[in-house]
């Protein structure tokens, strides 16, 4: 019989925390959300020894067990509740060899919870560089516990965790500090009113907003002396702990730790004079992120090509494949387009990860955050913002996420509220698209004219952004305390493993995320666009037949799915906007594209597809449908006028479900999404009215 | 005894007091507490944030945060 041990992996971040779990785990990983939150919970599975497994998970990184976020407080509500299924047997603390002092603070917490924890020192590669030597036996002794001296690195040390683990049940779960010392009437008095529960998951509890299965803090505060419990006074507390716990640690790694400065080598301080020099730094961030967009573009234009063929050669291979019937044509007209609509942005999205987890893991994002917190803050964002702000450029979805580690609350929500104007790649599509149709050949300066526009979308964006953060910031009443901690990690080589696995992670939840929403939302369109109300629909045989006896068969087809799809079910919705979206330069078949487009923006080809495809011949190019569309007047549906209004509007307008749905998740309210959603769509439609009426 | 927003680039000084109502708790949890040691390391443009190494951390801060931190030189 195999056995399960759950094991619960914390640390500080820039611990190396992730490397372990991925060298525990490799490609065993689930990663899915914990229920009601966005946060990401990590699993995986490791074999321990031939009958006993590993079920690891991977709690966010956390510097204490004083949670300042959502990320941190599921490690709490984890460790304080063994009913979870997920109650771990057995803790393992990931600390960094040079910072241990700091690191152990949340080994000494984790500890005192009276679970079962093993301590990792990580990037023991580091130490002979660092001038550090550690003497285990000493520390194991005054840490009272288990030390696993790693590196993932050189893949040492993990067969010493591992036996660490199994023999967990030898490991000390005696308490490191007694909270006694720090108020003794005060812990005294709890204990009398809770005997029978451990002091320090009380004081958590009071200390935190979380309750506990059995006791919740309602219980606690009117059972204690409420006059105690000030905000204030609390805090006191829990500085005094944590100089408790420092001191318990400074008498531990005195025995243990020998820094020898002479022999360090400075690697850090050089990276630094030149990475965040007042000039420089900002040339060398400019540099890198061009470079960054540069390749993206050049390296994914080639799968994307192979991609669109793939999808439109299968489409035309199926068709004379299968026999005809409603099920194939919503295969071909529906399914497969719509699957071709998302399975294109996987190399884009997953270089723009790659790049991103590479400046994540060389510690050089931190920097950046440093560089341009000051010029950020002028528009009532943080340093920070500048993660959610790149990765944006890749899907707006991770990127509210990653506002998370944001501490000032008016700072992040207005980063939340306008992330969404960066150009994520949901909008290349659109307007790779009406670039080809509606811009013309030719360059200035060296630069083709096709490329400048798609330049200036991008800007477009980054400017809108920063206007709406300036609106906001004056506008919002929100006043929150200030402050902004970023720690400044050691450059390191990006550990190739961990790279892969974020970009692999990443892309597939992108993909699985977006893709039902898209695949839904194509099945639909294609659905509202076979099937129609009353007799036109089902009778336009008949009434093009009598209306134009003399046009020839392939014609007349042309001119009755035509007509059918004008008295679908979704012509009559394109019909209804018409006249709103008219002064846009737009008529009902742009209309309906633009309403699907609201699920999310990248459906906006592949409406059109459907549409012009359920409407017409088959096998011609969707860019030249789109080209021999022309208005009532004779002239061509998309100009240059109708075009350009057409990329501003999608530019601005707030056309994602799932970030809305995200930004709801994160902002624990309806109203936020609201406002975005409305203030976003009305800009686009008046910036996108004023072009159309200016260039028309 | 002055503020840390005060301190000179690269002089080694010591944390003497903290305005324990106004800083955060992470904050001290990364060291930031009286007698270790701290060092400002760089400057961004205009001068802020600052960018220090506490104890054995690496951090930067806000120039509004510094000032509720108080330190005296090392002799």
């Amino acid at each position: 019989m195999s056995k399960s041990l759950n094991i619960a992996l914390l640390g500080n971040p820039n611990t190396g925390k992730t490397s372990i779990f991925n060298a525990l785990t490799g490609l065993t990983q689930k990663v899915g959300n914990y229920p009601g939150i966005t946060v990401e919970k990590k699993e995986g599975t490791c074999r321990l020894n031939r009958n006993t497994k590993g079920h690891i998970i991977d709690l966010p990184g956390t510097y204490s067990l004083n949670a300042s976020s959502i990320d941190e407080s599921v490690v709490i509500e984890l460790l304080l509740n063994k009913n979870s299924k997920d109650f771990p047997d057995v803790c393992i603390v990931v600390t960094d060899v040079e910072n241990l002092k700091r690191n152990l603070l949340l080994f000494t917490q984790v500890k005192d919870l009276g679970i079962p924890t093993v301590l990792v020192i990580n990037m023991a590669d580091q130490m002979k560089r660092k001038g550090i030597s550690l003497n285990i036996a000493l520390l194991e002794e005054a840490l009272d516990t288990k030390i696993a001296l790693v590196s993932t690195r050189q893949d040492k040390g993990l067969e010493v965790l591992k036996d660490a683990i199994l023999n967990f049940r030898q490991l000390s779960i005696a308490q490191s500090i007694s909270l006694n010392s720090i108020d003794k009437e005060y812990f005294k008095n709890l204990e009398k009113i809770f005997p029978n529960q451990s002091i320090y998951k009380l004081w958590l509890i009071i200390t935190q907003d979380i309750n506990f299965v059995k006791i919740d803090r309602k219980r606690i505060s009117d059972a204690t002396d409420f006059k105690t419990l000030e905000p204030q006074y609390l805090k006191r507390l829990q500085q005094k702990e944590t100089v408790k716990r420092f001191q318990f640690i400074n008498k531990a790694l005195k025995q243990g730790l020998n820094i020898d400065c002479e022999a360090a080598f400075d690697f850090r301080s050089r990276f630094d004079r030149v990475l965040l020099h007042k000039f420089w730094g900002y040339v060398i961030f400019f540099v890198i992120l061009t470079t960054i967009f540069q390749s993206i573009f050049d390296w994914s234009s080639i799968p994307m090509d192979f991609i669109d063929s793939t999808f439109a050669s299968l489409s035309e291979i199926l068709k004379t494949k299968l026999p005809q019937g409603i099920f194939t044509n919503l295969l071909i007209e529906g399914i497969i387009p719509g699957l071709g609509g998302i399975v294109i942005f996987i190399p884009q999205i997953a270089f723009l990860f790659f790049f991103i987890s590479v400046l994540e893991e060389t510690g050089y994002m931190s920097r950046v955050v440093f560089l341009m917190d000051r010029g950020l803050r002028r528009f009532g964002l943080s340093g920070k913002s500048v993660i959610p702000l790149i990765s944006g450029t890749a899907c707006a979805i991770p990127a509210v996420m990653a506002t998370r580690n944001i501490e000032n609350w008016k700072e992040r929500l207005i980063t939340i509220l306008v992330t969404p104007f960066t150009t994520c790649s949901a909008r290349l599509p659109v307007y790779a698209i009406l670039i080809a149709l509606v811009i013309p050949e030719g360059s200035f300066l060296g630069f083709n004219y096709k490329g400048l526009m798609l330049m200036a979308l991008y800007l477009v964006g980054f400017v809108m952004a920063l206007l709406a953060a300036l609106i906001l910031s004056k506008t919002l009443l929100i006043k929150s305390k200030s402050y902004f901690v970023v720690e400044m990690p050691n450059y390191k080589i990006p550990l190739f493993k961990n790279v892969g696995i974020t970009v692999w992670e990443k892309t597939r939840t992108f993909i699985t995320e977006a893709g039902k929403i898209i695949l839904a939302i194509s099945i639909l369109l294609w659905i509202m666009a076979s099937y129609g109300p009353g007799k036109d629909f089902s009778e336009a045989d008949q009434i093009i037949f009598q209306n134009y006896s003399e046009l020839n068969q392939a014609e007349m087809d042309i001119k009755v799915n035509s007509y059918k799809l004008e008295h679908s079910y979704i012509g009559i919705l394109g019909k209804t906007i018409e006249p709103l979206i008219l002064p846009l330069g737009y008529d009902w078949k742009i209309g309906i594209a633009l309403i699907s487009s609201f699920a999310a923006r990248e459906v906006f080809v592949g409406t059109l597809a459907t549409i012009y495809s359920v409407e017409g011949s088959k096998e011609d190019t969707i860019k030249n449908k789109m080209s021999s569309e022309v208005r009532a007047d004779g002239k061509p549906l998309f100009n240059m006028a109708s075009g350009i209004s057409l990329m501003l509007f999608y530019a601005f307008a707030m056309q994602c479900m799932s970030t809305l749905a995200i930004v709801k998740k994160e902002t624990n309210s309806w109203k936020w999404p609201t406002i975005q959603f409305f203030g976003m769509t009305l800009l686009a439609y008046i910036v996108a009215f004023s072009t159309y009426q200016i260039l028309a | 005894m002055i503020p840390l927003n005060q301190l000179p680039l690269g002089v080694e000084a010591e944390i003497e007091k903290i305005d324990l109502d106004k800083l955060p708790l992470k904050l001290i949890e990364m060291g930031c507490l009286p007698g270790n040691s701290i060092s400002l390391i760089q400057k961004a443009p205009f001068n802020d944030p600052l960018y220090f190494k506490i104890d054995e951390s690496h951090l930067a801060i806000r120039k509004d945060t510094a000032k509720d931190i108080f330190v005296r030189f090392i002799k």
